[in-house]
């Protein structure tokens, strides 16, 4: 659309090639190359499975919050609510053990009580920002902390850890592959594909948009702002469940340091990937692509010796900045 | 022209001033003079230039062609406001001021007083205090500004202006905002800055308050000077007849005979919201009813209202003879009852899209199929607005912010007209476009209403509402003023009621 980040800044733009959505996916191919060049175990089977199932748990969220930012919104809450909800649900399952016994029935109905805490959650933010009238930054910083100190208080300060047994049944989610693809992957795909669906051919997605363009013509189009912006956030909060139901069997455990900083790492996946903070334009695709950055990033750097590992965050910064800077460049032109 | 003093010196005169925006005149060689001690009203219609005069007087526009002179010398008067250290300032109608300082720190905003390098705020309080004292202001220097009443912000304002040793006052419809008895306590001020030297500018629609409190009176028409007269020469009447007195052109299509039995389409009933205070009317079938009135009189608060932006907080809406009271625009628009809103791109269109997704934004619902939307008949929908409205655009993937302002105004119509509605409501049609397309919006407008579609036209442009509709309401002050029909619908009459002049009860 009207976005070109980066169609004065590489020689590439005189190619013909719409650098709009191409330059995320150049960006990550670049990275790629590099990661190759480095170390050519980069692009091996298991490397390359590995980094797509990394990337899944942020890139699950960073598609809930493609929807929060493209209507206008902001959730700072997510990386909190996950720890909360895996918490929440280890103890469900815990508890189950000792009634229906440690079989698939404890992993479903602990799955859907991570589902039904998603979507409360989500309608929380949703309603205090909507019908409350506060700011999403506000409302959203606020449950951050709340979520964030349930989960120690439900841990007493120390960490949650799931019934030996079922981590035996609840372990494939995490661990097994479908068709040669693990399955974190596979959920990351469904939901990269509904989520584009949603945004780029329904009513719903239109009206995300249409909001956070501008407020008042979704509001005088007969679009029920309320209800759509909740919504956004009721979405936010059933990615961040489903994240949280393929990333527990990983560890096994919750405690008040799981999913610090992973609102940060969503907000980052969906910026680079071309979507506006400020709203009105949103792209699934390229928040996939962005979520797929972030994680080739710290892959490369455990690949290599020349950069220190715990330099991490510093790259991750550094092409945070320079996409904004992109995006920038090109509301001048 | 009546001079107040021969041998005096004007303040401030502007010498055929004109000034164009782009392409579009909007003042043609004005002539103003304002002396010291002189209370000077600046009267016309909506759109006449008064805004834009006072601006170039402030400095804030500079003239195309023309002078200024201040104290009787040449001057060019420096851009942004800074005509303020000249003693030129220039109050706006949405006021300048910090909401969240207080009243000291306000009116000494920019040119702080400071002592060893911090400020003196006992010296700047002593000052504001004193200055309050003297206009008989009752608050005090520490108040926020936020927790002041209108009519005491504007009066910080003019202390603002005082303190800067103001000589020149420019005020922006002071009186709009202000209730009667402010309005009173606003004129008393008004006497005492007279009484001091100060030179005083303002534009009013109150033309009682204008005869009251001015000593001379300068009407504009069209970006023309039409006159500047004592006030003391000029009955009430005699300004509305300045103001108008303009010949209609075949700018409108012939109006079609309004059939009398067509069933009612819309009934409102003793309806109050914000702004609103009582409002009765009915409208049939097929009938173009122009709502006229002065800005800020609640008309589009009212159709506001009626269409579920805006609570109701008493009183019924009938659409078709079924009472309704819409909580949603979602309601309003699936029970055939539509606004277009004045503020086309504030809150008519997405600037930063294409047309198709604009066009079909308020009628989405209807271009679902099977969860998705149905690109094609979007498309369909697209080509056929843009035959129906004569809609203008170099390729369909432009975005509507880069359209013209008549082709944004002809893709606003056509997205309300997308879900084919029974009740149009336009408010102002034709604001900022020029006359060739305003001339098709009003053919558009005859021929939506030739289908059998109730439009409401809501304009401040008085031709245009005399030109469309079959009958026009005159509102004021959130009320209904008075009902003109026929032949006696003209642009006396309607000023007449606008300003307060005649009341409905004096016409029945």
């Amino acid at each position: 659309m009207s976005d070109k980040p980066a169609s004065k800044k590489f020689s590439l733009a005189g190619m013909g090639v719409d650098l709009t959505t191409a330059g995320p996916a150049i960006a990550l191919l670049i990275l790629c190359v590099i990661g190759y060049l480095l170390n050519p175990a980069f692009i091996s089977e298991g490397n390359i499975s590995n980094l797509l199932t990394r990337s899944a748990f942020i890139g699950i969220i960073a598609i809930g919050a493609t929807f929060v930012i493209t209507s206008g919104g902001i959730d700072l809450s997510v990386g909190s609510m996950a720890a909360v909800i895996a918490g929440v649900m280890i103890i469900t399952m815990n508890a189950l053990v000792e009634t229906i016994g440690s079989g698939v029935a404890t992993v479903i109905l602990g799955c859907l009580c991570a589902i039904i805490l998603g979507i409360g959650a989500g309608y929380i933010n949703g309603a205090l920002t909507t019908k409350g009238k506060i700011e999403a930054f506000i409302v959203t910083l606020g449950t951050m902390g709340i979520f964030r100190s349930l989960v120690t208080y439900f841990a007493d300060g120390g960490t949650l850890s799931l019934n030996f047994e079922i981590r035996g049944v609840y372990r494939p989610v995490y661990y097994d592959s479908f068709l040669g693809l693990p399955i974190p992957v596979w959920v990351f795909a469904v939901v990269a594909i509904s989520g584009w669906l949603l945004l780029n051919r329904t009513a719903f997605g239109r009206y995300c948009t249409a909001i956070g363009s501008n407020e008042s013509v979704a509001k005088y189009s007969a679009i029920k702002v309320d209800r759509v912006k909740t919504y956004t956030y009721i979405i936010q909060g059933l990615c961040v469940a489903l994240a949280t139901i393929i990333y527990v069997p990983r560890l096994g455990s919750a405690s008040s340091s799981t999913g610090v900083l992973w609102e940060l790492e969503a907000i980052a996946a969906v910026i680079i990937g071309g979507t506006v903070l400020k709203g009105g334009y949103g792209r699934i695709g390229g928040t996939i692509l962005g979520a797929l950055i972030l994680t080739t990033i710290g892959n490369i750097l455990n690949f290599t010796d020349m950069i220190s590992n715990y330099l991490n965050g510093t790259m991750q910064g550094l092409i945070i900045i320079i996409a904004v800077w992109l995006q920038r460049g090109s509301a001048k032109n | 022209m009546v001079e107040i003093e021969a041998v005096a010196v004007p303040v401030l005169r502007a010498d055929c001033v004109s000034k164009s925006f782009g392409k579009v005149p909007v003042l043609f060689s004005i002539n103003l003079d304002i002396y010291a001690g002189e209370v000077h009203a600046l009267i016309g219609e909506n759109g006449a230039g008064k805004t834009t005069l006072m601006k170039v007087l402030a400095g804030f526009h500079s003239p195309t062609s023309g002078q200024i002179y201040l104290d009787g010398e040449k001057v060019a008067l420096p851009p942004n406001g800074e005509t303020e250290k000249l003693g030129v300032v220039l109050i706006h109608q949405e006021l300048n001021l910090a909401e969240q300082m207080s009243v000291e720190e306000n009116v000494f905003l920019g040119r702080e007083i400071m002592k060893g390098g911090v400020l003196d705020r006992a010296a700047m309080n002593a000052k504001v205090s004193e200055y309050l004292r003297e206009i008989g202001l009752n608050i005090s220097a520490s108040d926020r500004v936020s927790d002041l009443s209108i009519a005491q912000k504007q009066m910080v304002e003019i202390i603002k202006a005082i303190s800067r040793n103001a000589r020149v006052l420019i005020m922006d419809e002071p009186t709009a905002v202000l209730t009667e008895s402010e309005t009173e306590l606003f004129f008393q001020q008004v006497e005492h800055l007279k009484s001091k030297g100060v030179a005083i500018i303002f534009v009013s629609h109150k033309l009682g308050e204008v005869k009251s409190i001015s000593d001379r009176v300068t009407v504009l028409r069209d970006g023309q000077w039409i006159g500047t007269h004592s006030v003391a020469d000029l009955t009430l009447d005699a300004m509305a007849r300045m103001m108008v007195g303009r010949e209609l052109s075949d700018l409108f299509p012939p109006m079609n005979e309004i059939d009398v039995d067509a069933p009612v389409a819309l009934e409102v009933n003793n309806l109050f919201a914000a702004g609103v205070e009582g409002v009765s009317f009915i409208q049939r079938q097929g009938e173009i009813l122009g709502f006229s009135g002065l800005i800020g009189s609640g008309r589009s608060a009212l159709f506001e209202a009626i269409c579920g932006i805006n609570p109701i907080y008493s009183g019924s809406v009938a659409v078709h003879g079924q009472a309704r009271q819409f909580t949603s625009v979602a309601q309003a628009r699936d029970a055939g009852i539509v606004y277009l809103t004045k503020d086309r791109k504030g809150k008519g269109l997405l600037l930063n899209q294409q047309m198709r997704p604009n066009l079909t934004l308020f009628s989405l619902p209807k271009f679902v199929k099977r969860f998705g939307i149905d690109r094609e008949s979007e498309e369909n929908a697209l080509t056929r607005a843009i035959r129906r409205f004569d809609i203008r655009a170099l390729d369909s993937g432009v975005n509507v912010g880069d359209l013209s302002g008549g082709n944004q105004q002809k893709l606003l119509l056509a997205k309300i007209m997308e879900c084919d509605p029974s009740i149009v409501i336009i408010d102002e049609p034709t604001r900022g476009i020029d006359v060739g397309t305003k001339q098709q919006i009003y053919h558009f407008i005859a021929a939506i209403a030739s289908e059998g579609v109730s439009v409401v036209v809501v304009s401040s442009e008085m031709p245009e509402v005399i030109g469309v509709s079959h009958r026009v309401i005159v509102m004021r002050e959130g009320k209904i003023a008075g009902e003109v029909t026929g032949d006696a619908i003209n642009e006396y009459e309607i000023v007449r009621y606008a300003t307060g002049l005649k009341k409905e009860s004096a016409n029945v």
